[in-house]
């Protein structure tokens, strides 16, 4: 099962990572032929509360739709990241942002810490956005998809009027993913 | 990359596989983990220029669908647990009335109204026995998305064959979950189509208990005018208490499914050739098994997978056969042991155990594959 | 020799391999059998336009007898049943026919939607007062103090007033009757079933089997000159005061509004201007 790659989205409901989830299975099953599943955890809240997003990538049939050991988490709260931790694999790789967990007790394998809320402020002036920055982060430091997979499987759910702002978002997402693996 | 291919949720491929067999009904109530396959049909289905309408409760939204299905309609429906037993008095009425209907139950936990949002699979003898009275059902549990989409399609084609109501059981797992689809050129599908019957109106019967044929259901409106009542009745449809005429009723509810077993059943096999320990799975939980046939295989241990399709009519004369050769079956659910009830009737002469989880959590690979070993 | 009267022929109209019926002898609701084929005659309705759902109980049994489209379905659904076709197929006349109990008790959910839609469809609510065929039960309608089986000390619960109730849940259409008043009850039938929208006509009619005779009227007599006697023609209501009121009922139009968005047609229009 070594060409199986698991991914997890965890933060808080509103933030946008059912929807990244989406946009990087869809990368990987439509625009490069592989097989994919994302599922996702959700309370009864609509907003609000933890979120969860997973997507597991291989070339092979996909078995067992849920990650069991991670090779990546994107960490977008304390919370998650304190929680969820412990299912990485032992080689895996964490994602979070400096500003949103400060403890990082719980970590495990490879640990980023990159900054990811302050650079949408700073570059897109709110945080909408944050999502698709921590997208590019991931695609950026894991290669499990091509940038110009992700960046077609994005521009086909982002909504008329906001291609440039999301395209930016990602491209600092990339571009934050390459400074941190320089470190 | 090809416009073919979508990555869609269990529940929307149900919705797709609907529309593309020709649905041109859908009555629903909101229910989670249900409710996607309302959504989508509300906004897609509707643009095709069909009907879609919220009722008042299940029970309305089943009503409404068979009397659409009693004016020519392929209708559907969708629900979950606590939706499916207020349904089930119509699927009673559609049983005895021979409507044609197809019934979505994105399987959550129970009992009551239980856990919305988790996954389960505790309305498989629900399915079979919810309704009051004997009846025959057919019922179907995809494990993927993509066999959502196409079950879906012989679902209606198999309620307008055998005029009956046809169950999906799905759960919140494959019913959230997100696939590849690779959607076909619709001219590719065999569709089942409402027609009217090849006798002019004076001739027809709308019921034939003893051709062994199923009669074609006239849709109301077009010249065939006709009784349709719950009550217990004869073959030009009108009440009866004859004797005969009872018996020849029940026999015919039961048989026209049961005779016909070998167009309905659908299964699939992984590895049973040599197998030493069979795993019977169904849904979401066959994938974990799958998984756990891997897990069993690298670690020497002889397993095979069983997996019904078709959950209803259970497949009991293959898993007869089966259990001839293998002696050990292992039977994992996500409810406190129902297909297994079936299992051990089949296979009354084996070690048939089960591995059952109603915690929310889905069954993993690693649990399945302990059981695995346990048993050997 | 008795002077002709033009004779009107229910034979086309009857399934006659299903006669006899199934109701008592002085039972009324043959009377509004009689009116309804009537008035779908005069209505010159094709047989195979004209669909008749019901439920469950001794009204509910009405489409058994009659050659239309006919749906006898569960206790207190047909309404769901109705719109199911009526919706899939809005060139049929749907007629549903149902008791007090099937209409107001255990489909009482699907009485108020059903009005609120403002299907155009027709419903007769046939009301006894009672559950007549399974022995005389406690009615919805069943007046307060009277006698049934299962209220044998008198009824405490005040009961449902079917046209109110219609009307206040969005009926455009709304007017009562009774199986004695058999010529006006005929024209209603008609003007109902030509009103466009959610038509609901009250039928009184008399179950002197399980109702009459547990409370002073066990002739079909008896409760045919209750009819007579307690009907106030809606017209003339208005002249009369709350206590002249009291222990009768309105009859004829209680209510109409013509012009009311229309639940059919609202949805097929919004499928044409969505439609790809």
């Amino acid at each position: 099962m070594d060409n199986i790659t698991e991914i997890r989205f965890a933060g808080s409901g509103g933030q946008g990572l059912i929807l990244v989830g989406i946009i990087l299975a869809e990368a990987a099953a439509i625009y490069e032929n592989k097989n994919a599943v994302q599922t996702q955890n959700y309370g009864p809240e609509a907003r609000g509360g933890s979120s969860k997003s997973e997507v597991v990538i291989s070339n092979e049939p996909i078995a067992y739709p849920k990650a069991t050991s991670l090779d990546y988490m994107v960490a977008l709260t304390q919370e998650s990241f304190s929680k969820y931790a412990c299912d990485l694999k032992d080689t895996g790789t964490i994602i979070t942002d400096k500003e949103l967990v400060t403890d990082f007790s719980a970590a495990k394998g490879k640990l980023y810490i990159i900054d990811m809320v302050k650079s949408a402020r700073e570059e897109l002036g709110k945080l909408l956005g944050l999502n698709v920055i921590a997208l590019g982060v991931l695609v950026e430091i894991s290669g499990v998809v091509s940038k110009d997979s992700i960046e077609k499987a994005l521009m086909k759910r982002v909504p008329k009027g906001f291609e440039d702002y999301n395209k930016k978002a990602l491209e600092i997402g990339f571009r934050l993913g390459r400074e941190a693996k320089k470190n | 990359m090809s416009e073919n291919i979508k990555l869609m949720q269990g529940n929307e491929a149900i919705a797709e596989g609907a529309m593309i067999a020709g649905c041109d009904f859908f009555a629903g109530y909101p229910i989670t983990p249900s409710s996607e396959v309302s959504e989508i049909l509300s906004a897609k289905l509707t643009k095709k220029g069909h009907i879609v309408i919220q009722m008042e409760d299940e029970i309305a939204a089943l009503g409404a669908v068979l009397g659409a299905a009693l004016g020519g309609a392929k209708a559907l429906t969708a629900t979950s647990g606590p939706g499916m037993s207020l349904k089930s008095e119509h699927i009673g009425y559609a049983s005895m009335c021979e409507i044609p209907c197809v019934i979505v139950n994105v399987m959550r936990g129970g009992p009551s109204t239980g856990n919305p949002t988790l996954p389960s699979q505790a309305d498989i003898m629900q399915a079979k026995w919810g309704t009051h009275g004997d009846h025959a059902i057919i019922a179907i549990t995809p494990s993927s998305v993509n066999e959502s989409f196409y079950e879906t399609i012989r679902a209606l084609n198999l309620a307008v064959k055998y005029r009956t109501p046809v169950l999906i059981l799905t759960d919140e797992i494959i019913g959230h979950m997100r696939e590849k689809v690779i959607i076909p050129e619709k001219d590719t599908l065999e569709i089942i189509d409402v027609k009217l019957p090849d006798v002019p109106p004076s001739e027809y019967k709308p019921y034939n208990y003893k051709s062994g044929k199923v009669t074609p259901l006239a849709p109301m409106g077009e010249g065939y005018r006709y009784h349709v009542t719950g009550l217990s009745h004869g073959e030009t449809g009108f009440p009866t208490a004859k004797m005969e005429v009872l018996q020849d009723m029940q026999n015919w509810l039961i048989d026209k499914i049961y005779k016909n077993i070998k167009d309905i059943e659908k299964y699939e096999e992984t590895m049973t050739e040599d197998a030493d320990i069979l795993i019977v799975a169904y849904g979401s939980v066959s994938r974990s098994a799958k998984a756990a046939l891997s897990m069993a295989r690298a670690g020497g241990i002889k397993a095979g997978l069983f997996r019904p399709i078709t959950i209803w009519p259970f497949p009991e004369e293959r898993i007869k056969e089966l259990s001839k050769k293998i002696k050990k079956i292992l039977v994992p659910e996500m409810n406190m042991g129902q297909i297994i009830l079936e299992v051990q009737r089949a296979a009354c002469n084996n070690i048939v155990k089960g591995l059952n989880i109603v915690s929310g959590e889905p069954i993993t690979p690693d649990k399945i594959y302990l059981k695995i070993k346990e048993m050997m | 020799m008795p002077k002709t009267t033009i004779k009107f022929d229910y034979d086309k109209y009857l399934r006659k391999d299903t006669l006899p019926h199934i109701w008592c002898p002085g039972c009324g609701d043959g009377i509004i059998l009689k009116s309804l084929l009537r008035a779908i005659d005069k209505l010159q309705y094709k047989k195979d336009d004209v669909v008749i759902t019901s439920g469950i109980g001794c009204a509910s049994r009405l489409p058994g007898y009659v050659d239309f489209n006919t749906i006898h379905t569960t206790h207190g659904r047909a309404l769901t049943f109705a719109i199911g076709i009526k919706m899939y197929k809005p060139r049929l006349k749907v007629i549903t026919v149902s008791g007090d109990g099937d209409a107001l008790a255990i489909g009482g959910n699907h009485f108020i939607h059903a009005a609120r839609r403002n299907i155009d469809m027709t419903l007769i609510v046939f009301n006894n007062y009672t559950y007549g065929m399974t022995g005389g039960q406690s009615s919805p309608t069943q007046p307060y103090g009277s006698l049934a089986t299962t209220t044998p000390y008198g009824s405490v619960e005040p009961p449902f007033d079917t046209c109110e109730l219609a009307k206040a849940a969005g009926a455009t259409w709304v007017a009562r009757s009774t199986s004695y008043h058999a010529v006006q009850l005929e024209k209603l039938i008609a003007d109902a079933l030509t009103h466009k929208g959610f038509s609901v006509l009250e039928v009184i009619t008399n179950c002197h089997i399980s109702y009459g005779r547990r409370n002073k009227m066990k002739s079909p007599v008896e409760m045919i000159k209750y009819q007579k006697e307690k009907a106030v023609p809606n017209r003339s209501a208005g002249n009369m005061t709350p206590e002249e009121l009291t222990g009768r009922f309105k009859t004829g139009l209680i209510y109409e509004k013509k012009d009311s968005l229309e639940f059919v047609e609202e949805t097929y229009k919004q499928l044409e201007l969505i439609k790809q």
